[in-house]
């Protein structure tokens, strides 16, 4: 039997989704900047999947932009923003637990001289709303926050800090990433006060280099690539048609049906979570209210890599909270190290993630794995 | 500039007496190879010393730096000259191609009126281009004497480039050689080869290749003295990882430009592993551990042919490479073990790994199978009696292991 519980790594493309790919490359080839009719052609299909993508948010076409993917999207709302607003002031605040899409071109905006503020968070990896109302300030012009952790499953409280940021100051902009929580919640950008909104395609069964980014109408943002003015000049390159296309599709279906495939998600969690709850020593990080596709868990005295790969000898495939070398003392997730897990269940940390096609028998098959390798694994370890 | 031919020089297999043919013939194989991943069709053949590969085709059929560089894979050649060629002729009618030769390479300025001046100019000044005319009368019917070549040429090549260049013949800047065959061969650079010894002329190794910086050097090192090898790592799922075997695949591919073909065998050592974890003690269990493996690659080396094995070792370097260490290894081994690294410092390595590179690969952050259990304190100086006494105590299970370890083992065949 194969489980595959690494959704949140990637998930497979859907069949509807390999169609419209596969269409637009062999049929519906053309580019959608020629003046002839293959270019129409192609033009129907981008225009389409804007418009599919726009109504599950609740946004205009105009305001939705493909990328090559989370990030893309990224580094687009962060530097784009940063550019068009240094006038205003060169402050960012951001959280300690992003990912390294946001975090890196973070770096980049520090060397170029802005100001970036990294707010803690506590052991569920939540920031607090009264560190960011503290930290807010003049020379704010940026805020960005993920809203659910990769690691961790956190939800963060996107809607009551966009309220602290525009109440403070309707010109600062706000960025969300959302690229694990698209399509695991009903997120409507207008309504919660979200200007910039990063989603990636791959991680909603649709094609891996597809993503997009949500920018509010009046929104100051600069482009981020430019060339020939696709996208209205915002974002320059021959459109990604299959991708478009692809994730229009995905995004969909990923809201079709939403309430039951959201409810399953929920039932792989607990049942994960009560399955691991009965292992000896395992020690669950995630909380069962919290993002429906995450489980982060640690299993103290077996080292994380280790277990990954015994896991995966049985099809199970999932992924390691931290990627640690036993030789190089240097744990890579800071996520775990911000929420002040101990080094030993760092090392041991490993992450589940489901996504709507997930079974409840993957999720027995993988626990059943799990008592039967841990007794061997705990017995050889590092003396 | 279009170089027809390459003029191979090759050093120590030229005073072989009368296995000189032999390692000739083995080095004409090599060229072929290495060529053969070049685009462009060459023409490979031995003559009076030197190795020439002639370039089939016009200008534009093959990339010169392309060339270089297979051809510095190739172990055996000392220098590579690429050579311009002129039709054989008299002293006056060889000169204009040295001209434009020079003048092309060294980027010097023509005097349109060369040919009428008969020496009269003197040397450029003391900062001007140094050079020296070194003619070889290959074909001994060429009627004039070396040393009128060299003269004639010399003075020419004055004229021609009036303030730019001056005679040195002690130690000239640019030293250029002037071949009088049944054409004339023109060149000045002398790129450098690897040296060593062509392959397949001195038997064949098993390299324990663990992914690491050493082993790969260690079994370019052999594979430099006309060496073939093949290699075997040891593999401990779920301890290392796909990964880790695969950045091994790759190290061996990297040298396989070298050395030729490998063949790879990859053993799943981890139940021998976690055997020895167990019963024996915990600071021995790394030098127990390289008992095994070499038992183990010992014996895939004899199925294999191969009359010795090498390893990546440095005196001194980690617990298990001290010299009680080493003379617990080898006492597992019947067949000579090279390490060919012995008394090299970690830097000189690093060096060589960068140099033939490797470094790039090897320093990938997976983990590999020495290093998963090793103890904080392991035995610096084991004791060979103490050793074999507590490898006693997996009497009852290691043949078992071994023999499944070996039946088991995955053979990959890189380059």
């Amino acid at each position: 039997m194969e489980a595959y519980l690494d959704n949140s790594a990637t998930t497979k493309a859907s069949e509807a989704v390999k169609d419209i790919v596969v269409k637009t490359m062999t049929a519906d080839y053309g580019n959608p900047s020629s003046m002839h009719q293959k270019g129409v052609d192609a033009e129907r299909y981008v225009r389409e999947a804007r418009e599919r993508i726009a109504k599950t948010l609740k946004v205009d076409d105009r305001e939705i932009f493909f990328t090559s993917g989370g990030t893309e999207s990224n580094n687009w709302a962060l530097i784009g923003g940063a550019l068009a607003n240094r006038r205003a002031g060169n402050h960012i605040i951001t959280t300690a637990v992003e990912h390294a899409a946001v975090l890196q071109p973070l770096t980049f905006l520090q060397e170029m001289g802005f100001r970036i503020t990294f707010l803690p968070v506590d052991e569920h990896g939540h920031i607090s709303l009264e560190d960011l109302k503290r930290e807010l300030c003049r020379d704010t012009i940026l805020v960005s926050t993920m809203y659910v952790n990769n690691e961790i499953g956190a939800v963060e409280p996107v809607e009551e800090a966009a309220k602290i940021v525009k109440e403070y100051n309707p010109d600062i902009l706000y960025h969300v990433d959302a690229i694990q929580a698209y399509g695991k919640y009903r997120i409507y950008p207008r309504k919660l006060g979200i200007d910039m909104l990063s989603v990636s395609g791959h991680k909603i069964h649709g094609p891996k280099g597809s993503g997009f980014l949500y920018i509010r109408d009046k929104a100051k943002v600069k482009p981020y690539i430019y060339g020939g003015g696709q996208q209205r000049g915002m974002r320059s390159g021959t459109e990604n048609v299959p991708g478009a296309a692809g994730l229009g599709v995905a995004a969909m279906e990923a809201y079709t049906d939403f309430d039951a495939k959201i409810a399953k998600m929920r039932e792989c969690k607990k049942r994960l979570i009560d399955g691991l709850n009965q292992i000896d020593g395992a020690y669950v990080i995630s909380q069962l209210e919290e993002a429906p596709q995450i489980v982060s868990c640690s299993f103290p005295g077996v080292r994380s890599e280790v277990l990954l790969h015994a896991l995966e000898e049985k099809g199970v495939y999932v992924s390691s909270g931290s990627a640690c070398s036993s030789n190089k003392k240097v744990p890579v997730s800071t996520v775990l190290q911000e929420i002040h897990l101990k080094p030993e269940r760092q090392d041991s940390t490993i992450r589940f993630s489901f996504s709507d096609w997930t079974t409840t028998e993957e999720i027995d098959y993988a626990l059943r794995c799990l008592k039967e390798l841990l007794p061997v694994l705990r017995r050889f370890t590092r003396r | 500039m279009f170089y027809k031919t390459f003029l191979i020089k090759y050093g120590e297999i030229g005073v072989k007496g009368k296995n000189r043919a032999a390692f000739e013939d083995a080095l004409v194989k090599q060229v072929k190879i290495a060529l053969a991943r070049v685009d462009g069709e060459f023409h490979v053949w031995k003559e009076q010393g030197r190795i020439i590969a002639d370039v089939l085709g016009d200008e534009g059929s093959c990339d010169y730096d392309e060339v270089i560089k297979e051809l510095q894979t190739v172990f055996g050649i000392v220098g590579i000259c690429p050579v311009v060629k002129a039709p054989l002729g008299t002293p006056e009618e060889i000169a204009p191609y040295v001209i434009d030769f020079l003048a092309e390479t060294y980027h010097l300025k023509v005097d349109e009126n060369w040919r009428e001046k008969q020496g009269e100019e003197l040397d450029g000044p003391e900062d001007s281009l140094t050079f020296k005319v070194h003619s070889r009368r290959a074909n001994k019917q060429y009627p004039v004497a070396s040393m009128d070549v060299n003269a004639y040429l010399g003075e020419k090549i004055l004229d021609a480039f009036p303030k730019q260049v001056r005679v040195d013949v002690h130690d000239p800047k640019l030293m250029l050689y002037v071949e009088l065959r049944d054409e004339v061969f023109i060149y000045s650079q002398i790129i450098p080869g690897p040296g060593g010894m062509p392959l397949g002329t001195n038997g064949s190794a098993m390299l324990c290749l663990s992914g690491g910086i050493d082993s790969p050097v260690a079994g370019w090192m052999i594979a430099k003295r006309g060496v073939t090898i093949d290699a075997t790592y040891f593999h401990a799922p779920p301890y290392t990882s796909e990964r880790a075997k695969q950045k091994v695949v790759d190290l061996a591919k990297i040298i396989s430009r070298y050395t030729g073909p490998i063949r790879l065998h990859v053993v799943n050592f981890t139940d021998i592993q976690l055997a020895i974890y167990e019963k024996c003690p915990h600071d021995e269990l790394t030098i127990i551990m390289r008992r095994y493996m070499m038992r183990i690659a010992e014996h895939i080396a004899k199925e294999d042919g191969c009359q010795g094995l090498i390893t990546g070792e440095s005196l001194g370097q980690v617990a298990s490479q001290t010299m009680q260490s080493l003379v617990c290894t080898d006492e597992v081994c019947s067949i000579p073990v090279f390490r060919p690294l012995i008394g090299f410092d970690k830097q000189d390595i690093i060096d060589l790994s960068v140099k033939i590179g490797a470094y790039d690969t090897s320093i990938l952050p997976y983990e590999d199978c020495c290093t998963i259990f090793v103890a904080k304190h392991p035995v610096t100086k084991p004791r060979l009696d103490v050793i074999k006494r507590s490898e006693t105590k997996l009497d009852d299970v290691i043949d078992e292991l071994m023999e499944k370890a070996i039946s088991t083992t995955e053979v990959i065949e890189v380059g």
